[in-house]
Formats: C-alpha cells, structure tokens, sequence
C-alpha cells in the first residue's frame, strides 16, 4: 500500500531524513518510535504532502501511484488520513460543516455527487456512538477552546468520517491522560479493517498497549535502525533509547 | 486547472457588458449635466408637488456651495458632476430568446450562487414565460400586506399616494445638506422604495422576497424611506447576491428610517455591484448616507451588511439612539478584492437615557486592496448609563492589502460606558494544511475560514440571505490565495 524507498528530506539544507524506507501493507498497524528530533513528524509530514519540506532523494508510492507529484488535497481523497499532533483551531466553523466539506471534496474528487443531508447526519450520529463522542462537541467551532484530549479525539473522529485506507496519527498519545488514551485507542481499534492501515508514531510505549502493532520501527538520526515485532517497544521501554545510541556507535 | 482562478471573477463581472446595456429612446432623457433645469425636468417627469420640487432645487443651491469630502482612506480620479446623465427612463436590457444565450461563465456564477432557474432568467435578461407569474405573486403579496395596512412601494409611487408621509419624512433624519453626497441625491434622487408600518402591526413576511420579484431598475441616485410606527416590526432586505452591474459608475443613495415608540426595524444588505477588473479599472464608486433615528423610547434599529462589490465604498450606517432605552445595532462583513478600497462602518449617537449600541465590523482584505473601518460613538450628556460594545476585526489575505481601524469616541457624561475591541488576523498556513489534508482544497478552505470569521455577522442575516451571502463571500475571495 505504501512504499517508501530511501527517502532524503531536508528543511532550510538541513537534512532530517537520511534515506528511510517503510512498507507497509494493507491490514497492518505499524509503530514508528523514537527519541525527539529524529524525524518522526517529518516523515509523517512529507507523506502527507507538507510543502515546507524539501525532498532531496527517494520516491514514495502509495497504491503505485507517486505521492510526491500530487497535491495535499488529493493525497487525502486518495485515503492518506494525517492525525496532527497539534490541531489548529479554526474559529467559527463547526465541526459537522468542516466534516460536510471535507466528505463531499473527497467524494467530488472520486467522481461522486454530494452525500445526502440525512445521510450524512446519520453518518455522524453513528461515528460519535461509536467513538463515545459527546453530541455537543459537532456544534463547536473546529478544536476552537478544546481540551488537549478533545482536540485528539476529534481527530479520530475525522478519521472515523472519512474512512481513509491510511492514517498516520502523530503523537496522538502526547498531552493525554490515561481515559482520554483509552477512548482514543479503542476508537483506532474498532476502526481496523483487513483493507487499511495504521501508522502510529509515538513516543512512548505505553499507547502501544492499548493499540497493538503489527510492526515496530525505531527511527533514529533520520534513518529506521530496527524493526520488529511488538517486542521490540516493549525492550526500548526496559532499557530507553540510550541502549540503540549504544548499539549504533 | 484549465483557468487561472483569478480571470473567473473578472469574466464573469464583465461578462454582461457583451451584450451590452442600451437606451431606446433618447428623448426620455435629461440633457447631461446638472442645473436648476435639469431638476426641474426631473421632478417633471415625475409629476412631483411643488413642495418637492423645491426641497430638490433647495438641496442643490446648498450643494453648490459644498466640497466633495476629503477625509476617507480612498482615493480616486476626479468626477466630473457635469458628465452624468441624471434622468433617464428605466433602461431595457436587450432581451434574450433562453439562457442558451447567456455567458455561461454568468451562468456558473449563478448556479454557485444557487440562484434559481427562473430568477436567473430575470436577472440576466431573458423573458421569463408564464410559468411563474411574477405579477400574480407581486398581487398576492400586496394584499397581503394592504390588510394590513402596510405600505410598501417605489418612492415615486408614494409621493402620489401619500404624499403627507413622504413630506413629513423626508429628509427628517438625512438633511439634504448632510454631506456632499447627501445633497446631490436630495437633489437629483431618482427612485427607490417606501415602506410605512402602521401602529401595532408586525409586518408578516421579509420584505426582501417582494422586492427581489419586483427588483426595480431604481438608477444610481437612490432614496429610501422606512417608517415603523409605533409598536410596529418589519425585516427589510435590500439589494442582491447575484452579480449587479451598472454603466453608472457614481451612486449615492440615501436610506432614512425612522423608528416610532417601541418599533424595530431591522434592515440588511448584500451588496454586490461591479468592483472593477484586477487591475482596479472601472467599477462602481458607491457614495452612501444610510441612518437612523429610534425617536421614541425602547425603539431598535439594526443594520446588517456584507459588502462585497464597488471599486469604492463609503458607507456608514447609523442610528440616532433618541427615545430612552432604544437599541442601535450595526454588524457588517466587508470583503475588498484587487484593488478595491472600502472605507466603511457606523456611528452611534446617543442621545437618550439607557440607550445600547453595538458595533461588530468585520473586514476580509485581499489582493491589493484597502480596507478601512471608521466609527464614531457618542455619548452625549443626557444620555446616562448608556453603553456601546464595539468589535472591530481585520483578516488580511495576503501581504499586498491593507487594513485600518479609525475608531472615534466622544463621551459627554460619566455614567455610560463604552468598549472598543480590535483584532487583526491572518489565514494561516497551518490551517490550509490542516484542511487541505482532510482533502478540501485551498479555495474552498479559505471560503470555510472566511464564513466562519464572518459567521458572527452572517447569523444576522434573514436566513435565505444568509446562505446567498455565505457563497457569495467565497466566490468573492476565489483566487485571492495561492
């Protein structure tokens, strides 16, 4: 579904990315860790499509087309779904006319017609049951005033609307407490299908217990060093990252 | 993408001129240029009283003596008062066979607008057939307002039928030597509309959809009078969504309204005339004087815009708050584009006990225009423990614009309080990325943000309006990013 080969990235000549390469098939979670400022958000950033960045080397393919070529806008109509680690707040627009919007571009994109009024509501009504979304919370302006928790669980609920075939949450656990971490795993587990995939970067273990990865990746110095299973999360928790740095000297 | 985004706007606000506006007849014409003649022939044509005819001829000795206004953050060529035809009859636009005809570029700005298929026939000048009889409906309107007592008609029409109102009206909360502009219109007004809501009666429906049927070719110096009993409510909708244009390129018109012990008289405004091309060539200049008076006690007045057309707009809508306990509101979305200028905003003065204003002004600047709010509150001494909230907010599209709030306050006496808040602000990028990567795409995103900045105003708005208004604040700003 998604193949990145040696991907070189740099921002301002400085180099983030020092050739990474990712596959990542459909019906997979994988789990991208690793200290700050190694390239966690970056990588997420430059599949997505954000143009701050500048791609030196490398391709990414995401269902054998070339994402580098597409604009941001069609990567997401595509399926690629960018949990932020820090939504912005956009004043004055609710969140049901964000969501309206952003369904039916990504339905234009494929073709289709507008979704239906009541369709759509239905679509909401369901997603916030599932998720365990308070109703109040589609009436407010999009993340304007929210808790650090109610910005992340609108995230997964944006997920949940636009059903992408790949989300890539970015720190999604950072600033949460332990009942808003719960709600949004179980939200990304009841949101896995043998059809889409996960990538879930992350600081710390401990949101992998709740959401368990298929593979594990630690990214260090702008390159993948290792990857495993979801052993490999729990050993970098006994013995930190100190025990990679070590390792690659 | 097979057109640049920024020639769309352009074609279609041009469009209309290839098939042109023509006059038939040159004989139902004033000669051009302004004289005592001319006014004579004016008020000839109308078959005015004489008492009319001398408060125009009055207006015109007092605008002799005046000087075009300096002052405002505007700036253009000269206009030459001697170069402008100032009665003509209603002018026909050549009539189309179907909409086959019509510039589809006007046609995609319609449907974006979600104008009906019949009213785009009207506005765009193709014979509507028979299956909607705007006729029948204007008559089921006007009885339905005649029962009650309610008189709403073109300004001519009233100055035969009550002509007692209109003269103990006018001219009642706009002087006619008010200002420059005020004193050509009272000099030279052509037509416009008059409303009268009689003691104790709620005026039933909006009377924007009366008027959008009957939209009259009401020329370019345009004068206005709304009377609200007392005890009276009426909802006024003036003007349209769909693009106006005009050969005309100076209008100065004048809105009076009077509000009468314990009346409400809410008036609201889309305003889309000509802006101009990109390069700020052509356009309307839009002179306006639109007050107020609540003059008896616990009356209202509200003033809602959302300016989005003219090369140049000066415009303050204001209420004199004169009765205790009365209420002035004015809220307002003005959008500049290219090279558009806007100086606009509102004054609030009051006069009586206890009296409330508010302000809110929100002003959208992109391309390289200029967008200036200017307001004036006044708290004289009588008016104790009064109150004004203003709010006076800026977003800026681009680095080429410019924004300017040049807020004044007078207060007179110790009790009454008056608040000024400002903000300036900026789309950013991160918020087109964040929409951008749910998949909507940056035009769209920068009309998401504009609505929800301006949602505060927009609320405000007769609903029907509202949603007209939310699109055509999109497709205002279409190509100002990017």
């Amino acid at each position: 579904m998604l193949s990145i080969k040696n991907l070189r990235v740099s921002i301002n000549n400085k180099e983030i990315l020092k050739g990474v390469n990712l596959e990542v098939r459909p019906g997979e979670v994988h789990a991208i860790m690793g200290p700050n400022g190694t390239g966690k958000s970056t990588l997420a950033s430059v599949i997505s499509g954000r143009e701050i960045f500048t791609v030196d080397e490398g391709e990414i393919l995401y269902k054998g087309k070339n994402l580098l070529d597409m604009p941001v806008e069609d990567r997401a109509s595509e399926g690629i779904f960018l949990g932020f680690q820090y939504p912005v707040e956009i004043p004055g627009v609710s969140i049901t006319n964000f969501m309206r919007t952003a369904v039916n571009e990504q339905r234009k994109y494929h073709g289709l017609d507008p979704m239906p009024a009541n369709e759509f509501l239905a679509k909401m009504e369901e997603k916030k049951k599932m998720l365990e979304i308070h109703a109040k919370l589609a009436n407010r302006s999009v993340n304007e005033g929210f808790s650090g928790g109610e910005k992340k669980k609108n995230e997964i609920f944006q997920m949940a609307m636009l059903e992408p075939s790949l989300a890539i949450l970015d720190e999604t656990d950072s600033g949460l407490d332990i009942d808003a971490l719960k709600i949004v795993a179980s939200g990304v587990n009841k949101l896995r299908r043998p059809d889409n995939a996960f990538v879930v970067i992350t600081h710390y273990q401990r949101l992998l217990e709740y959401i368990v990865p298929d593979i594990v990746h630690v990214l260090f110095d702008g390159r993948i060093v290792r990857s495993g299973g979801k052993e490999l999360a729990i050993e970098l928790e006994e013995k930190g990252y100190e025990w990679i740095k070590a390792e690659l000297v | 993408m097979d057109k640049d985004p920024n020639n769309i706007l352009e074609e279609v606000t041009q469009g209309e001129y290839k098939y042109g506006f023509y006059t038939d007849i040159e004989m139902d014409q004033a000669p051009r240029g302004l004289s005592e003649d001319t006014i004579r022939f004016i008020s000839a044509k109308k078959n005015e009283p004489e008492w009319l005819l001398q408060f125009r001829l009055d207006a015109y000795r007092k605008w002799l003596g005046m000087t075009e206004p300096s002052w405002a953050h505007l700036h253009h060529p000269p206009i030459d008062y001697q170069d402008i035809i100032y009665y003509a009859a209603p002018k026909k636009k050549k009539e189309l066979e179907s909409l086959d005809e019509v510039d589809p570029e006007l046609i995609a700005t319609f449907n974006k607008l979600g104008i009906s298929l019949e009213e785009q026939k009207r506005l765009s000048g193709v014979a509507v057939d028979a299956v909607i009889d705007s006729v029948s409906v204007k008559t089921t309107f006007s009885e339905t307002l005649e029962k009650q007592g309610i008189i709403f008609c073109s300004f001519s029409e009233a100055v035969q039928k009550v002509p007692d109102l209109v003269k103990q009206y006018l001219g009642s909360v706009v002087p006619s030597d008010d200002n420059y502009f005020a004193a050509l219109n009272s000099a030279v007004f052509s037509d416009g509309s008059f409303c009268y809501i009689p003691k104790g009666v709620r005026c039933p429906i909006e009377l924007s959809t009366y008027f959008r049927i009957n939209a009259a070719n009401t020329g370019q110096f345009e004068r206005t009078l709304i009377i609200g009993d007392e005890n009276s409510y009426v909802s006024y909708m003036e003007g349209c969504t769909a693009p106006m244009r005009d050969e005309n390129q100076l209008h100065a018109a004048i809105v009076e309204i009077i509000a009468l012990k314990e009346a409400e008289v809410k008036y609201s405004t889309v305003q889309n005339w000509y802006p101009g091309n990109k390069k700020g060539e052509g356009g309307i200049y839009n002179f306006v004087t639109k007050r107020g008076i609540c003059k008896g006690n616990n009356s209202k007045i509200s003033w809602t815009q959302v300016e989005t057309g003219s090369a140049i707009t000066w415009k303050y809508p204001s209420v004199v708050l004169m009765g205790d306990n009365s209420v002035g509101e004015f809220y307002s979305v003005a959008v500049t584009n290219n090279y558009q200028q806007a100086d606009t905003g509102s004054k609030m003065i009051h006069l009586g006990k206890n009296t409330r204003s508010t302000i809110v002004s929100k002003g959208i600047s992109a391309g390289y225009s200029s967008n200036s709010y200017r307001g004036l509150v006044k708290m004289t001494k009588r008016a104790e423990n009064s109150r004004n909230f203003s709010q006076c907010d800026s977003l800026l599209l681009g680095d080429k614009c410019g924004a300017h709030t040049f807020p004044y306050i007078k207060t007179e006496n110790r009790t009454s309080i008056v608040e000024h808040e400002a903000t300036t602000s900026k789309i950013s990028d991160d918020q087109l990325f964040y929409c951008n990567q749910r998949g909507i795409s940056t035009e769209s995103a920068i009309g998401l943000i504009v609505n929800g900045y301006a949602r505060e105003v927009l609320k405000q708005l007769p609903m029907e309006f509202a949603v007209e208004a939310q699109k055509l604040l999109s497709i205002s700003l279409e190509g100002s990013v990017g």
